[in-house]
């Protein structure tokens, strides 16, 4: 069995979709990723939202984000099946997990290092309250001046 | 250490977004440099500590894409050109799926 990858699908739905067409859409893809052993691991409905120009002619869209892992030879099906289909306007699959793998790595080895040289400064490792509250006031001070 | 290439400074494409307010630390160091005055850039994905650069997200986005729909050089952003590449990417994905314009006019 291949090993699993993660992927993120983004797909646009024709505004005019009824909401059975969006509720069927949305089996369709579970069960085309469910019956090749795949998971869905996340799916966020953005809902309606301006399109950045026209697609064809649609004005709007109805997006929708869903994270699933799976097998690489299921992503060639999947694309060709959201192809055909003629409620969705347009779809984009991403594969992310080395991405986020990577980030989580950098967020990893940063904490790591932050943690060491606050012990290494003689303070606990993990910020005290009082810091993060001083820390959040700078923040929101900057965005004022950015702004 | 804020030296920059004066022709750069013409180029006011940045300036005129962030104002006059960062300007005023500028020229109390550098005196009487002449063709307006520049903030040191930094890379915003390094400083805010982003490391996954995402193409979902217009609002973090837009800010490297102005009016006209270009993408920002980064010679006027200060982004790395680690992050400049991830950005680069993120951008045309978002543009595929109509959430950023590929031109505006």
């Amino acid at each position: 069995m291949a090993a699993q990858k993660q992927y993120e699908l983004v797909y646009i739905a024709s505004p005019d979709a009824t909401e059975d067409q969006l509720t069927e859409l949305q089996s369709l893809v579970e069960g085309i990723v469910t019956k090749a052993n795949g998971t869905i691991d996340n799916a966020d409905v953005w809902g309606r939202r301006r399109l950045a120009y026209q697609i064809g002619r649609h004005k709007e869209g109805h997006y929708v984000v869903l994270l699933f892992s799976c097998a690489g030879e299921l992503v060639k099906e999947l694309d060709r099946r959201l192809k055909v289909n003629d409620t969705i306007i347009r779809h984009l699959i991403v594969r992310v997990d080395e991405e986020l793998q990577k980030a989580a790595r950098a967020k990893q080895r940063r904490d790591d290092e932050t943690r060491r040289r606050r012990v290494a400064r003689g303070l606990p490792p993990e910020p005290t309250p009082e810091e993060l509250m001083a820390k959040q006031a700078a923040l929101d001070n900057q965005d004022d001046g950015e702004i | 250490m804020s030296f920059d290439k004066p022709d750069q400074d013409e180029r006011g494409g940045r300036g005129g977004r962030s104002g006059g307010g960062r300007g005023e630390r500028g020229a109390g160091g550098a005196g009487g440099r002449r063709g307006g005055f520049r903030r040191k850039r930094v890379c915003k994905f390094r400083t805010e500590k982003i490391d996954y650069v995402d193409y979902k997200d217009v609002r973090m986005l837009s800010q490297f894409v102005p009016e006209r729909g270009k993408i920002q050089p980064r010679r006027l952003t200060g982004t790395s050109a680690k992050y400049q590449r991830k950005l680069q990417v993120a951008i045309k994905r978002a543009r595929f799926l109509a959430l950023l314009p590929y031109a505006t006019d």
